[in-house]
């Protein structure tokens, strides 16, 4: 009860670390959620709606990496990325950016695969039809996707929400710097570890409005575009 | 290719067998006498928190078979920064605690958690940094005057950040010249765990406070020099207190004292002295004068 009181009383406060750290908390995830469903969306509907060869194990691959622990992730980039590593010289380690990446290795299969079963099941009729009509791979994965926007906008809420709740790889490659990359996640983290676990808890509520917050409107938006 | 993974897979799982194996029985004095005629005490398990330089620098896994053989007790260690293992210990969750930051400690007594601060033992924290030593802090008379070099010349400092018995020691050393994270930007709070943060200072060519234990165990990945040591601002004093039975209900009370009675003892001060001498060339634990 305590830590609800705290989180409003931390959101009315207008803190100004609070803020800066959401803001680095949107920007990462909309940057991760961004390019995720730009990379995955497609590829997820051309894996889908076509038929080819290893197409069985190119799924299996792609449902084990949905299951990728974050904290791997975050290491393969902090490999690729380290001082001596071989993008080393881009400086890249400790910054939102190579959040970003982290979270794309992660999201980018969870996108895919999604996007992959959901076609699969559920655009079938329009695929046939489509391929009647004789149009191209391209119009056809446009046609898909606009067709089934209320089921991808689940999706493409999945790799936000994957994406906001993610600390394993974020802390890793970010470093959880203050005033820098520390994100939501990074902070309930740190709050724990400092024993101040009611303030943490606080942090989670707030982190939870935020979420419900880019949920509603997301929803909103598609709802609108539908019904105009 | 497979093949190849299989054996190497194989090899990884040996070789850490090996080395759990190895360690207590070359450390620990042979105890196997008497462990045989150990009556097992009523209530077993003691419940230690305590901060992760003292779990990882290896004393804890090296002093607590010994204790636990001896007794019977059963030691559960949480290791977390000592705000948490203090926190951990006002919410019931700990029998005794063992940290490293006078000024909670006290305030942990003041509150009537704690029955009484037992300081046994202490080491010095060093001044970790660039091989090449940029700001210059290597002929410090202490600890202040280096941070004042590195200050002065704004080379990169990584700092805990996460109001650990480290970080406190690091803002004690500062004094009211502490950087401001958010306008200084060569002054990094990472809020991190002591080995995250030197991989950081490593990566980043930063200086670092750290425990001279942590630091040895980690040295052979990292990209740094120990640069001063032993100032006496650096010295990092460390406490036993037993949780108080008045205040917090279902402690194992008898457990926690018989902890102290044996670490206090002549067999686990005799035992403290003598470790890292093999492995590092010096202690990485001194006793304090009773």
């Amino acid at each position: 009860m305590d830590s609800i009181k705290q989180a409003f009383d931390l959101l009315f406060s207008l803190d100004k670390e609070l803020f800066q750290i959401l803001g680095v908390t949107l920007r990462m995830s909309f940057f991760s959620t961004s390019i995720s469903c730009l990379v995955g969306l497609p590829l997820g509907t051309l894996i889908g709606t076509r038929q080819f060869r290893g197409k069985s194990f190119l799924k299996k691959l792609i449902h084990t990496c949905m299951g990728l622990p974050p904290v791997v992730a975050g290491l393969l980039v902090y490999m690729l990325f380290t001082h001596y590593g071989p993008f080393g010289r881009l400086n890249l380690l400790f910054t939102v950016t190579a959040m970003v990446i982290a979270q794309c290795v992660l999201i980018i299969p969870l996108v895919t695969g999604l996007t992959a079963s959901f076609v699969e099941s559920e655009s079938r009729p329009i695929i046939e039809t489509a391929r009647g009509l004789g149009l191209s791979d391209a119009r056809i994965i446009l046609l898909c996707l606009s067709e089934g926007r209320a089921s991808l906008l689940s999706v493409v809420l999945n790799a936000f929400g994957r994406s906001i709740a993610e600390v394993g790889a974020v802390s890793i490659v970010g470093g959880n710097i203050q005033w820098k990359t520390r994100v939501m996640t990074t902070a309930i983290m740190l709050e724990t570890n400092k024993g101040k676990f009611s303030f943490a808890l606080a942090l989670g509520i707030v982190l939870l409005i935020l979420a419900f917050i880019v949920n509603a409107a997301a929803s909103w938006i598609v709802k609108e575009r539908a019904d105009g | 290719m497979k093949k190849t993974l299989a054996v190497l897979l194989a090899l990884v799982i040996l070789v850490s067998f090996a080395a759990c194996g190895e360690k207590p029985a070359v450390d620990t004095p042979a105890q196997t006498s008497a462990a045989a005629d150990v009556q097992a005490p009523e209530n077993p398990v003691i419940r230690l928190s305590t901060t992760t330089s003292v779990n990882d620098s290896g004393l804890l896994p090296y002093l607590l078979p010994v204790f636990e053989q001896e007794t019977g007790y059963k030691v559960e260690v949480q290791s977390a920064g000592t705000g948490a293992a203090i926190q951990k210990a006002e919410d019931g969750n700990a029998d005794l605690i063992l940290v490293h930051a006078k000024a909670s400690e006290e305030e942990f007594i003041e509150k009537g958690f704690g029955v009484e601060r037992l300081p046994f033992m202490y080491n010095y924290f060093v001044v970790v940094g660039p091989k090449d030593d940029p700001a210059g802090i290597k002929d410090s008379a202490d600890a202040a005057t280096a941070f004042g070099k590195i200050r002065d010349t704004q080379n990169k400092f990584v700092s805990r950040g996460d109001e650990s018995g480290t970080h406190k020691a690091e803002l004690k050393i500062w004094g009211d010249n502490a950087p401001d994270a958010a306008a200084d930007a060569w002054y990094i709070s990472a809020g991190q765990g002591m080995g995250a943060c030197l991989s950081m200072a490593s990566e980043q060519q930063a200086y670092c406070l750290t425990d001279k234990a942590t630091f040895l165990s980690m040295q052979a990945e990292l990209n740094l020099d120990i640069l001063l040591e032993q100032g006496e601002d650096m010295k990092n004093t460390y406490s036993l207190i037993a949780v108080n039975p008045e205040k917090i209900d279902g402690l194992n009370t008898a457990g926690a004292d018989a902890l102290i009675d044996w670490m206090l003892g002549e067999e686990a001060s005799a035992m403290i002295a003598e470790y890292g001498v093999a492995e590092y060339g010096a202690a990485l634990f001194y006793l304090l004068d009773k």
